[in-house]
């Protein structure tokens, strides 16, 4: 919504602030300027000129040779490139010497032969609206040589709003100026127009009124609960006045003609929406609201050809649908140079229906938003008045003394009951009955006598009561008057204290801790935090179908991800494709699936709202690839492989969950839907012979990985298998030397590392503090079949230096049980 | 200790210190190669010690054995070290590891996704204000997000165009919001929580909006909560979020449920007020709604409206992170790029 400052200071004489001050206090206390732009501030020099002479370009077809009246006494050359100049128009005049706005400077100069002296120009010339089309014709009445920007009212500032829903009562000029008023709604003043006044002899009827020689009909009356009419015959139509297009180009709207303006100016002066129809058009004389009919077509202003359904409101006459109800009119009836008598419509439509009819043809205007969210029903008489005598004004002619007024007649206006002590409650503030109402009573909120005496009197006094003014149905409740009161009071202006409080009832949810666990832990490690959106292109591969999204944004997002890796390698060929090849991120999200009925079947109890369809879950994704470390000048680079992969997510299921990272051979399934990324180097994340998780070499078809890349390693994890009661026990530390012992051994291939070592723990007493594998060796020397394999051995004890003897008894232990268990053959050097 | 076992430890000392200075000293691959063969050689000084153990008693075979095998390695891993050290330096001896401005050797450096910064400082600060920290279902019933919430079906929030639906009555969640209304239903007050998390907007992937992206959701709810609390608490976490320096704004607002609203502005960050194109010239940033509870939330999830008040908040973390690091363009922070996401590390 704009606001024209100029507007505003004339509906408001008393105000005083500056442009800066004011759009403080508005934002403050009702809604948010979002701009202040000032209009026609580059006009100076700009002048209304007669156009005296107008002929053909000798040397080009497109240009007119102008003898125009600038003020001077001399008449000037002009040659214009507008379509149609008129011999005796008005249009604005840039003298040579003098700038557009754009900065354009406009000189002298010959144009295909024939000498002229600066410019007639349209409004977007002017950069005071968007019409390009032709110059912009000025109304007669104007004395050439006067300064445009003083005709038109500018220079003006121009207030953006972004209005809040609930207050479309902001959406006009005088709405915005009550938001302003020191002490009373009489502050503000309405322009007279200088034209006759109009006082109908209303002729009522609840569906139907014939009068002045025509018929309206509300035939959908839970479409429509008031319908206005007034007709003016013998109008002369043409520009508005300046002072009239100034006010209309100052709010960015276009100026059409007198008798459309003037429904506009109406429109953004008081938010009500009235539209003027050429009443010799109108079939029958009659005008009917009523549900279009299916098939029914209208050509709309916007020059657009509309199929209608039932579901549309239309202003039909004996015949069509001529208008969209309280959205758009049509061509056929539209008021054009040719009108004479007009039927001007002033109704009240229902939200609902309004907003049925623009989604219906998709179109919303500066009525439908304002009929959406509910114009004042008790102000139509007064909108359709200002605006039959704004056309009597602007266009001449003379009003029919009888209005036509269909319809319900108007409720009162609901009062509401306000507390103070609810005040106090809600607000902190104990402003007290008579400060209430000094808040309230400006815009528009009368103090009423209490129904009753006994009407729950609270410590902070007896209840009032509020009539609520027509203009803000956004108020239905006790507590919209408390806010109204903190509005008013203003926010700012609220002391401040620090109250004490009791603590939350409500415990932690334990996944945000397991969180900052994983994000710790992988961010210790050198790899940094990916977020990704939760959407998938469809995948084939995997056990459950994934969830789709019945209107995506687009076909690469119509599905919600199902698991962390897939969107990773999605995340990973966007870093490909800059030409980055170290990737090392990891991602903690929700996965989405449907609910396997047996196994997720909701709490007992609850109640089916249709999300227990649904199954949702925290995971924790991991993808890693490229280099192990930066490049180093010292050390050739070494790329990331198994036992990076293996070592980082063992070191992730031990630490992290209290779970072991099994190897599972090729062909053997692991848990559901990992088994589409993974290789044949792969593990599993178990604990309690549960699957937590799978980790290894991502297979690659699975990614589109460029050739300069290196293989690409992923795991994935519940994030509800972290464990957050691990508390370590402390071992005490020896201060005795450690013994330390090399083993080698040859066992046939059969023999896993993890077996070997498994016996060797179980066979060596308690001195043996740790083993550590440090040699694989298959080849030359080694028969085939066997493997070598070498440990280092730590012996050492708590309370004693230990002797050879009993680390030799204990190596003796071991290697007889490899020898036994695994028919090891102990190497010597 | 025997004598034959006593001398070949010292010698094998010996080797080893002679060994790895030689080593050390080498100044060219040939002269390496010298002195692999004086000590590492087939018929090297090592080699002779070897032969010796033999001689050794039996009992300390091992240990001799043991011992001659360290020097060795040791041994081998200098002359591995030396011969790369030469091969890349190229340059006369010594020089590489003198020249001190040569680069440092570095590990990948993890980092912490920006917007998950901003959540845990923004919940960290809330905690201390005895707020407990709580999540809530991305899929959600309609009567959680709008019903329950007093938003009506025909709200434009509701519409068709913003709200991903999975199923009938089934959708995205468009706001973090509905965790209201659920925590308010499983829980008596004192209720004091915030609610990180995704929400859904159908909302085409742009510099300035994302179909997903995080939302935070505060709740307060007990006896005697008034709009003096509620404006007090969230001013202290602009201060202690944004720094004492902030200057910051409550404006009215509108929000279904919440009455009265507001939206909260701060002094802008990056120009300090005086008007950039990060707050569109206006000086202010808009951080926040927020607002005391509507009474028709309280109906809806049971709760005595006479008797509780209370304020909720909900915040964009994404878009504070945003402004705090001077991004662009808001889908960088969802691309999952190593090299913007290593900035913050």
């Amino acid at each position: 919504m704009n606001v024209s400052v100029n507007w505003l200071r004339e509906l408001l004489p008393g105000l005083s602030e500056g442009v800066e001050e004011l759009a403080h206090r508005f934002s403050m206390t009702a809604a948010a300027v979002e701009s202040t732009d000032s209009v026609g501030g580059a006009l100076e020099g700009i002048v209304v000129a007669q156009v005296l002479e107008a002929d053909p370009h000798p040397n080009a077809d497109r240009l007119t040779l102008c003898r125009v009246d600038a003020g001077h006494e001399e008449p000037i050359d002009v040659v214009c490139g507008a379509p149609v100049v008129e011999k005796g128009a008005l249009y604005p005049y840039v003298p040579a010497g003098a700038t557009l706005p754009g900065g354009f400077r406009i000189e002298s100069r010959k144009i295909r032969g024939e000498m002229s002296h600066g410019m007639l120009c349209s409004e977007a010339e002017l950069e005071l609206g968007r019409d390009k089309g032709g110059i912009m014709r000025l109304r007669d009445g104007l004395t050439p040589g006067q300064s445009l920007p003083e005709v038109l009212g500018l220079p003006d500032v121009r207030l953006s709003l972004d209005l809040n829903p609930n207050r479309v009562d902001l959406a006009s000029h005088v709405g915005v100026a009550r938001e302003l008023v020191h002490e009373s709604l009489a502050e503000i003043v309405l322009r007279d127009f200088g034209g006759p006044g109009w006082s109908p002899e209303w002729q009522d009827g609840e569906r139907e009124v014939s009068a002045v020689g025509m018929t309206v009909a509300i035939d959908a009356p839970d479409r429509c609960s008031r319908y206005l009419g007034a007709v003016i015959r013998g109008v002369t139509v043409g520009p508005s006045p300046a002072w009239l297009t100034g006010r209309l180009l100052a709010i960015g709207a276009r100026p059409i003609n007198n008798v459309v303006d003037a429904t506009n100016y109406v429109l953004f002066e008081l938010n009500q929406p009235i539209h003027a129809f050429d009443l010799q058009t109108l079939s029958g004389s009659e005008i009917r609201v009523r549900a279009a009919m299916a098939g029914e077509r209208l050509r709309t202003l916007d020059g657009e050809d509309r199929t209608l359904d039932p579901s549309v409101t239309s202003i039909a006459d004996r015949d069509r649908s001529v208008a969209l109800a309280g959205v758009m009119g049509g061509e056929d009836t539209e008021v054009t140079d040719r009108t004479s008598d007009l039927l001007i419509e002033c109704a009240a439509f229902e939200p609902a229906s309004v907003r049925a009819t623009g989604r219906a043809l998709t179109l919303g205007t500066d009525a439908s938003y304002r009929f959406e969210r509910g114009i004042d029903e008790h102000g139509l008489e007064a909108a359709l008045t200002r605006c039959v005598e704004l056309i009597l004004a602007v266009a001449g002619g003379e009003a029919e003394p009888k209005g036509i007024r269909v319809g319900a007649t108007v409720t009162d206006l609901p009062a509401i009951q306000l507390r103070p002590s609810r005040v106090k409650q809600v607000l902190g503030i104990d402003p007290g009955p008579d400060e209430i109402e000094r808040l309230l009573g400006p815009i528009g909120f009368e103090r009423q006598e209490p129904l009753e005496k006994s009407a729950e009197a609270g410590t902070s006094g007896p209840a009032l009561r509020f009539q609520i003014p027509g203009w803000r149905r956004d108020v239905t409740r006790e507590i919209d008057l408390v806010e109204e009161v903190a509005r008013r009071f203003g926010f700012e202006n609220f002391p401040h204290h620090d109250r004490r409080f009791r603590p939350s009832a409500v415990p932690d949810d334990p996944a945000w801790s397991q969180a900052d666990r994983v994000r710790e832990f992988f961010v210790a490690r050198g790899l940094v935090e990916a977020r990704s959106l939760s959407f998938m292109p469809e995948q084939h591969r995997g056990n459950r179908a994934e969830v789709a999204v019945p209107n995506p944004l687009s076909a690469e997002e119509s599905y919600l991800r199902a698991a962390l890796v897939p969107v990773l390698l999605r995340r990973a060929e966007h870093n490909f494709a800059r030409g980055r090849r170290d990737i090392r991120l990891f991602e903690i999200g929700t996965v989405f699936g449907y609910a396997d009925t047996e196994r997720d079947a909701g709490e007992p109890g609850a109640t089916a709202d249709g999300t227990e369809r649904f199954h949702e879950q925290l995971r924790v994704g991991v993808l890693i690839s490229g280099e192990r470390d930066p490049a180093h000048w010292s050390t050739e680079s070494e790329d990331l492989g198994l036992w990076d992969l293996k070592g980082l997510a063992a070191e992730a299921a031990e630490r992290l969950c209290d779970a072991t990272l099994e190897p599972v051979p090729d062909g053997n399934a692991i848990a559901g839907r990992a088994d589409a990324w993974l290789d044949t180097e792969r593990f599993r994340l178990v604990r309690d012979g549960k699957t937590l998780g799978a980790a290894g070499r991502v297979r690659d078809a699975a990614v589109d990985a460029p050739p300069w890349g290196s293989s690409v390693w992923a795991m994935e994890f519940d994030l509800a298998s972290v464990i957050l009661e691990r508390t370590t026990a402390y071992r005490p530390l020896s201060t005795f030397p450690a013994v330390r012992r090399d083993l080698a051994v040859t066992v046939p291939l059969s023999a896993e590392a993890l077996a070997i070592e498994r016996a060797i723990r179980g066979s060596a007493s308690e001195l043996l503090e740790s083993i550590r594998l440090f040699d694989v060796y298959a080849g030359e020397g080694i028969d085939e079949g066997q493997r070598s394999l070498a440990w280092a051995f730590r012996f050492r004890a708590r309370d004693r230096t230990l002797t050879d003897q009993e680390v030799d008894a204990d190596m003796t232990v071991i290697t007889s049980a490899l020898e036994e268990q695994f028919d090891a053959r102990i190497r010597t050097t | 200790m025997s004598p034959a076992g006593t001398s070949l430890l010292d010698r094998l000392t010996e080797i080893e210190e002679q060994g790895l200075a030689a080593i050390g000293k080498a100044d060219s691959a040939s002269a390496l190669e010298t002195v692999r063969i004086e000590f590492l050689g087939r018929s090297g000084s090592l080699a002779e010690a070897f032969g010796g153990i033999g001689t050794v008693e039996p009992e300390l075979r091992p240990r001799v054995g043991q011992r001659a095998n360290a020097v060795k390695q040791a041994l081998i891993s200098a002359h591995t070290h030396r011969a790369r050290e030469l091969e890349r330096s190229g340059a006369p001896e010594g020089q590489a590891e003198h020249d001190l401005t040569l680069p440092g050797r570095h590990r990948w450096a993890g980092a912490v996704h920006p917007v998950t910064r901003v959540i845990d400082e923004i919940c960290d600060i809330f905690s201390e204000l005895g707020f407990t920290k709580i999540r809530g279902p991305e899929i959600e019933s309609v009567w959680y997000n709008f019903t329950a919430l007093n938003i009506p079906l025909d709200h434009p929030a509701a519409d068709m165009m913003d709200t991903f639906y999975l199923d009938e009555g089934v959708i995205l969640r468009t706001h973090t919001s509905p965790v209201q209304a659920r925590v308010m239903e499983e829980y008596e007050p004192p209720v004091r929580v915030v609610v990180p998390g995704l929400a859904y907007r159908r909302d085409s992937f742009d510099p300035s909006h994302a179909p997903a992206f995080e939302q935070i959701e505060g709740l307060a709810v007990d006896e005697g909560i008034d709009f003096i609390e509620f404006r007090s608490t969230l001013e202290h976490f602009v201060r202690r979020f944004f720094g004492p320096e902030t200057r910051s704004r409550f404006r009215p607002a509108f929000y279904p449920f919440t009455e009265p609203s507001a939206e909260v502005d701060v002094s802008c960050t990056v120009c300090g007020g005086s008007g950039c194109s990060t707050c569109k010239r206006t000086g202010w940033i808009t951080i926040m709604g927020c607002g005391m509870v509507d009474p028709a939330v309280y109906e809806n999830v049971g709760y005595d409206p006479e008797k509780y008040t209370g304020y909720a908040f909900g915040m964009g973390p994404a878009r504070i992170a945003m402004v705090r690091h001077g991004i662009p363009d808001m889908r960088l922070l969802y691309e999952g790029d190593v090299g913007f996401l290593e900035q913050f590390s």
